[in-house]
Protein backbone atom coordinates (compact mmCIF):
# COMPACT_ATOMS: atom_id res chain seq x y z
CA UNK A 1 0.00 0.00 0.00
CA UNK A 2 1.10 3.56 -0.70
CA UNK A 3 0.36 6.58 1.48
CA UNK A 4 0.87 10.10 0.18
CA UNK A 5 0.82 13.52 1.85
CA UNK A 6 0.95 17.03 0.46
CA UNK A 7 -0.12 20.57 1.16
CA UNK A 8 0.44 23.75 -0.84
CA UNK A 9 0.72 22.73 -4.50
CA UNK A 10 -0.06 19.15 -3.51
CA UNK A 11 -2.99 18.64 -5.87
CA UNK A 12 -0.88 19.33 -8.95
CA UNK A 13 2.03 17.31 -7.59
CA UNK A 14 -0.31 14.40 -6.83
CA UNK A 15 -1.73 14.48 -10.32
CA UNK A 16 1.74 14.36 -11.79
CA UNK A 17 2.64 11.44 -9.52
CA UNK A 18 -0.46 9.48 -10.51
CA UNK A 19 -0.53 10.19 -14.24
CA UNK A 20 2.10 7.57 -15.18
CA UNK A 21 0.31 4.82 -13.20
CA UNK A 22 -1.90 2.54 -15.34
CA UNK A 23 -5.41 1.42 -14.39
CA UNK A 24 -3.93 -1.99 -13.63
CA UNK A 25 -1.66 -0.62 -10.89
CA UNK A 26 -2.33 -3.08 -8.08
CA UNK A 27 -1.53 -1.06 -4.95
CA UNK A 28 -4.13 0.90 -3.02
CA UNK A 29 -3.10 4.55 -2.62
CA UNK A 30 -4.33 6.67 0.30
CA UNK A 31 -3.79 10.42 0.20
CA UNK A 32 -3.99 13.34 2.59
CA UNK A 33 -3.92 16.75 0.96
CA UNK A 34 -4.41 19.64 3.33
CA UNK A 35 -7.70 21.17 2.24
CA UNK A 36 -10.12 23.73 3.50
CA UNK A 37 -12.89 22.29 5.64
CA UNK A 38 -15.56 23.58 3.28
CA UNK A 39 -13.90 22.25 0.13
CA UNK A 40 -16.35 19.89 -1.49
CA UNK A 41 -15.97 16.67 -3.41
CA UNK A 42 -14.61 18.63 -6.39
CA UNK A 43 -11.03 17.78 -5.44
CA UNK A 44 -11.40 14.09 -6.37
CA UNK A 45 -12.84 15.06 -9.75
CA UNK A 46 -10.04 17.55 -10.30
CA UNK A 47 -7.35 14.95 -9.57
CA UNK A 48 -9.18 12.36 -11.69
CA UNK A 49 -8.43 14.27 -14.90
CA UNK A 50 -5.64 12.48 -16.79
CA UNK A 51 -5.42 9.80 -14.09
CA UNK A 52 -6.31 6.22 -15.05
CA UNK A 53 -6.81 4.97 -11.49
CA UNK A 54 -10.15 5.57 -9.81
CA UNK A 55 -9.96 8.62 -7.53
CA UNK A 56 -12.48 8.90 -4.68
CA UNK A 57 -13.14 10.59 -1.36
CA UNK A 58 -12.90 8.13 1.53
CA UNK A 59 -16.04 6.90 3.24
CA UNK A 60 -15.84 5.46 6.74
CA UNK A 61 -15.41 1.63 6.81
CA UNK A 62 -14.83 1.47 3.07
CA UNK A 63 -12.74 -1.58 2.13
CA UNK A 64 -9.20 -0.78 0.97
CA UNK A 65 -9.08 -1.86 -2.66
CA UNK A 66 -6.23 -2.26 -5.12
CA UNK A 67 -5.93 0.25 -7.93
CA UNK A 68 -7.85 3.02 -6.22
CA UNK A 69 -6.73 6.43 -5.01
CA UNK A 70 -8.58 7.40 -1.84
CA UNK A 71 -8.48 10.98 -0.55
CA UNK A 72 -9.08 12.12 3.01
CA UNK A 73 -12.37 14.09 2.93
CA UNK A 74 -12.36 17.73 4.01
CA UNK A 75 -12.40 18.15 7.80
CA UNK A 76 -11.80 14.45 8.59
CA UNK A 77 -8.67 12.56 9.51
CA UNK A 78 -8.13 9.45 7.38
CA UNK A 79 -6.78 6.31 9.03
CA UNK A 80 -5.93 2.77 7.94
CA UNK A 81 -7.83 0.37 10.21
CA UNK A 82 -7.09 -3.23 9.22
CA UNK A 83 -8.67 -3.86 5.80
CA UNK A 84 -10.75 -0.68 5.91
CA UNK A 85 -10.44 3.06 5.93
CA UNK A 86 -11.61 4.81 9.06
CA UNK A 87 -12.39 8.50 9.53
CA UNK A 88 -12.17 10.61 12.65
CA UNK A 89 -13.11 14.14 13.64
CA UNK A 90 -10.56 14.27 16.45
CA UNK A 91 -8.86 17.62 16.90
CA UNK A 92 -6.62 18.94 14.13
CA UNK A 93 -2.98 17.90 14.49
CA UNK A 94 -0.77 20.97 14.22
CA UNK A 95 -3.74 22.86 12.74
CA UNK A 96 -4.38 20.23 10.07
CA UNK A 97 -7.44 18.04 9.64
CA UNK A 98 -6.91 15.92 7.67
CA UNK A 99 -3.36 15.50 8.94
CA UNK A 100 -0.69 13.54 7.08
CA UNK A 101 0.86 12.28 10.33
CA UNK A 102 -2.44 10.67 11.34
CA UNK A 103 -2.62 8.72 8.07
CA UNK A 104 1.07 7.75 8.11
CA UNK A 105 1.03 6.68 11.77
CA UNK A 106 -2.03 4.51 11.32
CA UNK A 107 -0.43 3.04 8.20
CA UNK A 108 2.76 2.26 10.12
CA UNK A 109 0.68 0.36 12.69
CA UNK A 110 -0.95 -1.70 9.97
CA UNK A 111 0.26 -5.13 8.96
CA UNK A 112 0.62 -4.11 5.33
CA UNK A 113 3.94 -3.19 3.78
CA UNK A 114 3.93 0.56 3.34
CA UNK A 115 5.47 3.04 0.98
CA UNK A 116 5.10 6.70 1.93
CA UNK A 117 5.48 9.73 -0.31
CA UNK A 118 5.89 13.28 1.02
CA UNK A 119 5.09 15.94 -1.55
CA UNK A 120 5.29 19.74 -1.62
CA UNK A 121 3.80 21.75 1.23
CA UNK A 122 4.29 24.21 4.07
CA UNK A 123 4.91 23.15 7.65
CA UNK A 124 6.18 19.83 8.91
CA UNK A 125 3.13 17.57 8.77
CA UNK A 126 4.14 14.10 7.59
CA UNK A 127 7.67 14.17 9.03
CA UNK A 128 6.85 12.29 12.23
CA UNK A 129 4.59 9.92 10.33
CA UNK A 130 7.38 9.23 7.83
CA UNK A 131 9.71 8.18 10.66
CA UNK A 132 7.02 5.75 11.86
CA UNK A 133 6.72 4.26 8.38
CA UNK A 134 10.48 3.92 8.25
CA UNK A 135 10.81 2.19 11.59
CA UNK A 136 7.98 -0.17 10.64
CA UNK A 137 10.13 -1.31 7.72
CA UNK A 138 8.50 0.81 5.04
CA UNK A 139 10.05 2.90 2.30
CA UNK A 140 9.82 6.71 2.30
CA UNK A 141 10.13 8.85 -0.82
CA UNK A 142 10.37 12.63 -0.52
CA UNK A 143 9.88 15.06 -3.36
CA UNK A 144 13.10 16.90 -4.25
CA UNK A 145 12.73 20.20 -2.31
CA UNK A 146 14.11 22.24 -5.21
CA UNK A 147 11.26 21.02 -7.37
CA UNK A 148 8.54 21.56 -4.76
CA UNK A 149 6.25 24.59 -4.85
CA UNK A 150 6.87 24.82 -1.11
CA UNK A 151 9.96 22.90 0.12
CA UNK A 152 9.15 22.99 3.87
CA UNK A 153 7.38 19.67 4.17
CA UNK A 154 9.93 17.77 2.08
CA UNK A 155 12.80 19.35 4.07
CA UNK A 156 11.15 18.45 7.39
CA UNK A 157 10.65 14.87 6.27
CA UNK A 158 14.24 14.59 5.05
CA UNK A 159 15.53 15.94 8.37
CA UNK A 160 13.38 13.59 10.45
CA UNK A 161 13.97 10.35 8.56
CA UNK A 162 17.13 8.28 8.25
CA UNK A 163 16.87 6.66 4.85
CA UNK A 164 14.25 8.56 2.87
CA UNK A 165 15.00 8.72 -0.84
CA UNK A 166 14.84 12.23 -2.23
CA UNK A 167 13.70 12.21 -5.85
CA UNK A 168 11.78 14.19 -8.45
CA UNK A 169 8.09 13.37 -8.76
CA UNK A 170 8.73 11.66 -12.07
CA UNK A 171 11.43 9.49 -10.50
CA UNK A 172 9.14 8.62 -7.55
CA UNK A 173 6.42 7.60 -10.03
CA UNK A 174 8.94 5.40 -11.83
CA UNK A 175 9.83 3.75 -8.52
CA UNK A 176 6.16 3.19 -7.71
CA UNK A 177 5.77 1.44 -11.07
CA UNK A 178 8.30 -1.14 -9.91
CA UNK A 179 5.78 -2.08 -7.18
CA UNK A 180 3.48 -3.52 -9.84
CA UNK B 1 7.30 -7.58 4.93
CA UNK B 2 10.36 -6.74 6.97
CA UNK B 3 10.34 -7.59 10.67
CA UNK B 4 9.29 -4.82 13.02
CA UNK B 5 12.24 -5.15 15.36
CA UNK B 6 15.11 -3.80 13.37
CA UNK B 7 18.45 -2.82 14.81
CA UNK B 8 18.58 0.80 15.81
CA UNK B 9 14.87 1.01 16.51
CA UNK B 10 14.18 2.75 19.77
CA UNK B 11 11.74 1.60 22.38
CA UNK B 12 9.45 4.59 22.02
CA UNK B 13 9.23 3.99 18.28
CA UNK B 14 8.29 0.36 18.80
CA UNK B 15 5.53 1.45 21.17
CA UNK B 16 3.68 2.96 18.25
CA UNK B 17 3.53 -0.26 16.27
CA UNK B 18 0.92 -2.84 15.53
CA UNK B 19 2.68 -4.95 18.12
CA UNK B 20 1.28 -2.92 20.98
CA UNK B 21 -2.26 -3.81 19.92
CA UNK B 22 -2.57 -6.55 22.61
CA UNK B 23 -1.46 -4.06 25.29
CA UNK B 24 -3.93 -1.47 24.10
CA UNK B 25 -6.69 -4.06 24.09
CA UNK B 26 -5.67 -4.92 27.67
CA UNK B 27 -6.03 -1.25 28.62
CA UNK B 28 -9.53 -1.12 27.07
CA UNK B 29 -10.44 -4.36 28.86
CA UNK B 30 -9.31 -2.86 32.17
CA UNK B 31 -11.25 0.36 31.53
CA UNK B 32 -14.35 -1.78 30.96
CA UNK B 33 -13.82 -3.79 34.16
CA UNK B 34 -13.26 -0.71 36.24
CA UNK B 35 -15.80 1.73 34.79
CA UNK B 36 -18.31 -0.23 32.68
CA UNK B 37 -17.43 2.03 29.74
CA UNK B 38 -16.96 -0.27 26.79
CA UNK B 39 -14.46 0.81 24.11
CA UNK B 40 -13.60 -2.74 23.08
CA UNK B 41 -15.60 -2.50 19.87
CA UNK B 42 -14.49 0.97 18.93
CA UNK B 43 -12.61 1.55 15.67
CA UNK B 44 -9.17 0.44 16.73
CA UNK B 45 -7.06 2.91 14.73
CA UNK B 46 -8.83 5.91 16.30
CA UNK B 47 -8.93 4.53 19.82
CA UNK B 48 -5.23 3.67 19.56
CA UNK B 49 -4.45 7.32 18.73
CA UNK B 50 -6.37 8.48 21.76
CA UNK B 51 -4.65 5.97 24.04
CA UNK B 52 -1.27 7.03 22.65
CA UNK B 53 -2.10 10.70 23.23
CA UNK B 54 -2.89 9.83 26.84
CA UNK B 55 0.41 7.93 27.16
CA UNK B 56 2.36 10.91 25.84
CA UNK B 57 0.57 13.26 28.26
CA UNK B 58 1.47 10.96 31.16
CA UNK B 59 5.10 10.74 30.01
CA UNK B 60 4.83 7.01 29.29
CA UNK B 61 6.23 5.13 26.32
CA UNK B 62 4.30 1.86 26.43
CA UNK B 63 0.67 0.83 26.83
CA UNK B 64 1.76 -1.67 29.50
CA UNK B 65 2.98 1.22 31.65
CA UNK B 66 -0.37 2.93 31.13
CA UNK B 67 -2.10 -0.25 32.30
CA UNK B 68 -0.03 -0.22 35.50
CA UNK B 69 -0.74 3.46 36.01
CA UNK B 70 -4.54 3.18 35.75
CA UNK B 71 -4.44 0.21 38.11
CA UNK B 72 -2.68 2.32 40.72
CA UNK B 73 -4.14 5.76 40.16
CA UNK B 74 -7.87 6.50 39.80
CA UNK B 75 -7.16 10.04 38.63
CA UNK B 76 -5.07 8.66 35.76
CA UNK B 77 -7.97 6.36 34.90
CA UNK B 78 -10.29 9.37 34.93
CA UNK B 79 -7.95 11.26 32.59
CA UNK B 80 -7.79 8.28 30.23
CA UNK B 81 -11.58 8.03 30.21
CA UNK B 82 -11.79 11.71 29.38
CA UNK B 83 -9.30 11.32 26.52
CA UNK B 84 -11.21 8.34 25.13
CA UNK B 85 -14.52 10.19 25.06
CA UNK B 86 -13.30 13.61 23.99
CA UNK B 87 -16.35 15.44 22.62
CA UNK B 88 -15.93 16.88 19.13
CA UNK B 89 -18.91 18.79 17.77
CA UNK B 90 -20.03 22.19 16.51
CA UNK B 91 -23.27 24.02 15.80
CA UNK B 92 -24.41 23.59 12.19
CA UNK B 93 -21.36 21.44 11.49
CA UNK B 94 -21.36 20.84 7.71
CA UNK B 95 -23.79 23.62 6.82
CA UNK B 96 -24.94 21.93 3.57
CA UNK B 97 -26.34 19.08 5.68
CA UNK B 98 -28.66 21.47 7.49
CA UNK B 99 -29.46 23.27 4.26
CA UNK B 100 -30.57 20.02 2.63
CA UNK B 101 -32.46 18.97 5.75
CA UNK B 102 -34.33 22.26 5.65
CA UNK B 103 -35.12 22.29 1.95
CA UNK B 104 -35.63 18.57 1.22
CA UNK B 105 -36.83 16.98 4.46
CA UNK B 106 -38.67 19.68 6.41
CA UNK B 107 -41.43 20.11 3.77
CA UNK B 108 -42.24 16.41 4.15
CA UNK B 109 -42.22 16.61 7.94
CA UNK B 110 -44.94 19.25 7.81
CA UNK B 111 -47.53 16.55 7.10
CA UNK B 112 -47.04 15.11 10.60
CA UNK B 113 -49.19 16.48 13.43
CA UNK B 114 -46.49 15.60 15.95
CA UNK B 115 -42.77 14.96 15.45
CA UNK B 116 -40.36 12.85 17.43
CA UNK B 117 -36.68 13.33 16.61
CA UNK B 118 -33.66 11.62 18.13
CA UNK B 119 -30.14 13.02 18.21
CA UNK B 120 -28.10 9.95 19.17
CA UNK B 121 -24.67 10.60 20.65
CA UNK B 122 -25.49 14.27 21.13
CA UNK B 123 -22.26 15.04 23.00
CA UNK B 124 -22.39 18.59 24.38
CA UNK B 125 -25.57 19.46 22.50
CA UNK B 126 -24.51 21.58 19.53
CA UNK B 127 -26.31 19.41 16.94
CA UNK B 128 -29.43 19.28 19.11
CA UNK B 129 -29.73 23.04 19.31
CA UNK B 130 -28.94 23.40 15.61
CA UNK B 131 -31.85 21.09 14.86
CA UNK B 132 -34.09 22.98 17.32
CA UNK B 133 -33.26 26.26 15.57
CA UNK B 134 -34.10 24.87 12.12
CA UNK B 135 -37.42 23.48 13.40
CA UNK B 136 -38.18 26.78 15.12
CA UNK B 137 -37.51 28.82 11.98
CA UNK B 138 -39.65 26.44 9.93
CA UNK B 139 -42.54 26.69 12.40
CA UNK B 140 -42.32 23.05 13.43
CA UNK B 141 -40.69 23.27 16.83
CA UNK B 142 -43.97 23.68 18.74
CA UNK B 143 -45.09 20.24 17.65
CA UNK B 144 -41.70 18.57 17.99
CA UNK B 145 -39.98 16.67 20.71
CA UNK B 146 -36.25 16.13 20.37
CA UNK B 147 -34.72 13.27 22.35
CA UNK B 148 -31.06 14.02 22.89
CA UNK B 149 -29.02 11.15 24.26
CA UNK B 150 -25.42 10.44 25.08
CA UNK B 151 -23.47 7.88 27.06
CA UNK B 152 -21.54 10.55 28.95
CA UNK B 153 -23.22 12.19 31.94
CA UNK B 154 -20.72 15.06 31.81
CA UNK B 155 -21.47 15.82 28.15
CA UNK B 156 -25.22 15.68 28.78
CA UNK B 157 -24.85 18.08 31.68
CA UNK B 158 -23.07 20.55 29.43
CA UNK B 159 -25.69 20.02 26.73
CA UNK B 160 -28.43 20.84 29.23
CA UNK B 161 -26.63 24.00 30.34
CA UNK B 162 -26.33 25.24 26.75
CA UNK B 163 -23.40 27.49 27.63
CA UNK B 164 -20.64 27.74 25.08
CA UNK B 165 -17.38 29.67 24.91
CA UNK B 166 -18.09 33.02 23.31
CA UNK B 167 -15.10 32.54 21.01
CA UNK B 168 -17.01 29.77 19.24
CA UNK B 169 -19.88 32.05 18.25
CA UNK B 170 -18.12 33.55 15.24
CA UNK B 171 -17.63 30.07 13.78
CA UNK B 172 -21.17 28.99 14.65
CA UNK B 173 -22.58 32.17 13.12
CA UNK B 174 -20.77 31.52 9.85
CA UNK B 175 -22.06 27.93 9.85
CA UNK B 176 -25.59 29.07 10.67
CA UNK B 177 -25.63 31.51 7.78
CA UNK B 178 -24.17 28.97 5.35
CA UNK B 179 -26.82 26.49 6.54
CA UNK B 180 -29.58 28.80 5.35
CA UNK B 181 -30.52 30.38 8.68
CA UNK B 182 -33.33 32.91 8.22
CA UNK B 183 -32.65 35.09 11.23
CA UNK B 184 -29.62 36.58 12.98
CA UNK B 185 -27.74 33.90 14.91
CA UNK B 186 -27.27 36.36 17.76
CA UNK B 187 -31.05 36.20 18.30
CA UNK B 188 -30.48 32.76 19.82
CA UNK B 189 -28.03 33.59 22.59
CA UNK B 190 -27.03 36.15 25.13
CA UNK B 191 -23.33 36.60 25.72
CA UNK B 192 -20.94 38.24 28.12
CA UNK B 193 -17.19 38.53 27.58
CA UNK B 194 -16.47 34.81 27.84
CA UNK B 195 -19.69 32.78 27.64
CA UNK B 196 -22.71 32.58 25.38
CA UNK B 197 -25.94 31.13 26.79
CA UNK B 198 -28.54 29.86 24.37
CA UNK B 199 -32.07 31.25 24.80
CA UNK B 200 -34.14 29.00 27.11
CA UNK B 201 -37.05 28.58 24.68
CA UNK B 202 -34.77 26.40 22.54
CA UNK B 203 -34.70 23.84 25.33
CA UNK B 204 -38.38 23.57 26.01
CA UNK B 205 -39.05 20.62 23.70
CA UNK B 206 -35.79 18.78 24.24
CA UNK B 207 -35.60 15.71 26.47
CA UNK B 208 -32.03 14.90 27.53
CA UNK B 209 -31.25 11.38 28.65
CA UNK B 210 -28.53 8.81 29.12
CA UNK B 211 -28.44 6.20 26.41
CA UNK B 212 -25.64 3.83 25.51
CA UNK B 213 -25.60 2.87 21.82
CA UNK B 214 -23.35 -0.08 22.68
CA UNK B 215 -25.75 -1.73 25.11
CA UNK B 216 -29.16 -0.01 25.22
CA UNK B 217 -32.17 -0.74 23.03
CA UNK B 218 -34.82 1.22 21.20
CA UNK B 219 -36.99 3.46 23.39
CA UNK B 220 -39.44 5.11 20.99
CA UNK B 221 -40.38 5.52 17.35
CA UNK B 222 -39.02 8.53 15.50
CA UNK B 223 -39.59 10.41 12.27
CA UNK B 224 -35.98 11.61 12.27
CA UNK B 225 -32.75 10.24 13.74
CA UNK B 226 -29.46 12.17 13.58
CA UNK B 227 -26.30 10.31 14.43
CA UNK B 228 -23.47 12.23 12.85
CA UNK B 229 -19.79 11.37 13.18
CA UNK B 230 -20.49 9.10 16.13
CA UNK B 231 -20.39 5.70 14.45
CA UNK B 232 -17.06 6.48 12.75
CA UNK B 233 -15.58 5.68 16.17
CA UNK B 234 -17.18 2.22 16.19
CA UNK B 235 -15.90 -0.90 14.48
CA UNK B 236 -17.96 -2.60 11.75
CA UNK B 237 -19.55 -5.02 14.20
CA UNK B 238 -20.76 -2.34 16.57
CA UNK B 239 -21.87 -0.16 13.66
CA UNK B 240 -24.10 -2.99 12.52
CA UNK B 241 -25.66 -3.21 15.97
CA UNK B 242 -26.35 0.51 16.01
CA UNK B 243 -27.78 0.45 12.48
CA UNK B 244 -30.16 -2.29 13.63
CA UNK B 245 -31.20 -0.12 16.55
CA UNK B 246 -31.84 2.88 14.28
CA UNK B 247 -33.73 0.82 11.74
CA UNK B 248 -35.98 -0.52 14.49
CA UNK B 249 -36.45 2.95 15.97
CA UNK B 250 -37.39 4.74 12.74
CA UNK B 251 -40.97 5.03 11.56
CA UNK B 252 -41.56 3.90 7.99
CA UNK B 253 -40.47 6.77 5.69
CA UNK B 254 -38.51 8.25 8.58
CA UNK B 255 -35.11 9.89 7.98
CA UNK B 256 -31.63 8.94 9.14
CA UNK B 257 -28.98 11.70 9.01
CA UNK B 258 -25.32 10.62 9.09
CA UNK B 259 -22.03 12.53 8.85
CA UNK B 260 -20.65 13.56 5.46
CA UNK B 261 -17.95 10.87 5.64
CA UNK B 262 -20.38 8.08 6.55
CA UNK B 263 -22.58 5.90 4.38
CA UNK B 264 -25.30 3.30 4.76
CA UNK B 265 -23.55 1.54 1.89
CA UNK B 266 -21.35 -0.63 4.09
CA UNK B 267 -24.17 -1.69 6.42
CA UNK B 268 -26.58 -4.61 5.98
CA UNK B 269 -29.44 -2.10 5.86
CA UNK B 270 -28.41 -0.55 2.56
CA UNK B 271 -31.45 -2.01 0.79
CA UNK B 272 -33.88 -0.70 3.42
CA UNK B 273 -33.19 2.94 2.76
CA UNK B 274 -33.19 5.26 -0.21
CA UNK B 275 -31.11 8.40 -0.52
CA UNK B 276 -32.94 11.61 0.35
CA UNK B 277 -29.75 13.66 -0.07
CA UNK B 278 -26.91 11.53 -1.42
CA UNK B 279 -24.16 14.03 -0.82
CA UNK B 280 -25.33 15.00 2.66
CA UNK B 281 -26.00 11.41 3.71
CA UNK B 282 -29.67 11.74 4.57
CA UNK B 283 -31.49 8.43 4.11
CA UNK B 284 -35.16 7.54 4.07
CA UNK B 285 -36.42 4.22 5.43
CA UNK B 286 -38.49 2.61 2.66
CA UNK B 287 -38.64 -1.10 3.47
Amino acid sequence: MIVVGGSLGGALALQRLLEPLPATFPQPIAVVLHRHRDSDAGLAELIQRNVALKVQDAVDKQAIEPGTVTLAPADYHLLIDGDCFALSVDDPVRFARPAIDVLFESAASSVRLMTAVVLTGGGSDGAIGATKIESAGGQVFVQEPGEAMNPEMPLSAIAATEAAEVLSIDAIAARLLTLM
Amino acid sequence: MKPHTEPGMTRSQSAMHAEDAPQIRAVLERVYEKTGMDFREYAFASIRRRVHACMVDAGLSTASELLQLIDADTEALERLLKALTLPVTAMFRDPPFYRDFRTLIVPLLRTHPYLRLWVAGCSTGQEVYSLAIVLHEEGLYERSRIYATDVQARSLERAREAIFAVGLMQDYTRNYQAAGGTSAFSDYYTADSHAAILRPFLKQNIVFGMHNLVTDGSFNEFQVIFCRNVMIYFNANLQQRVHTLFYESLAMFGYLGLGRGESIRFSPFEGRYESASARQRIYRKVA
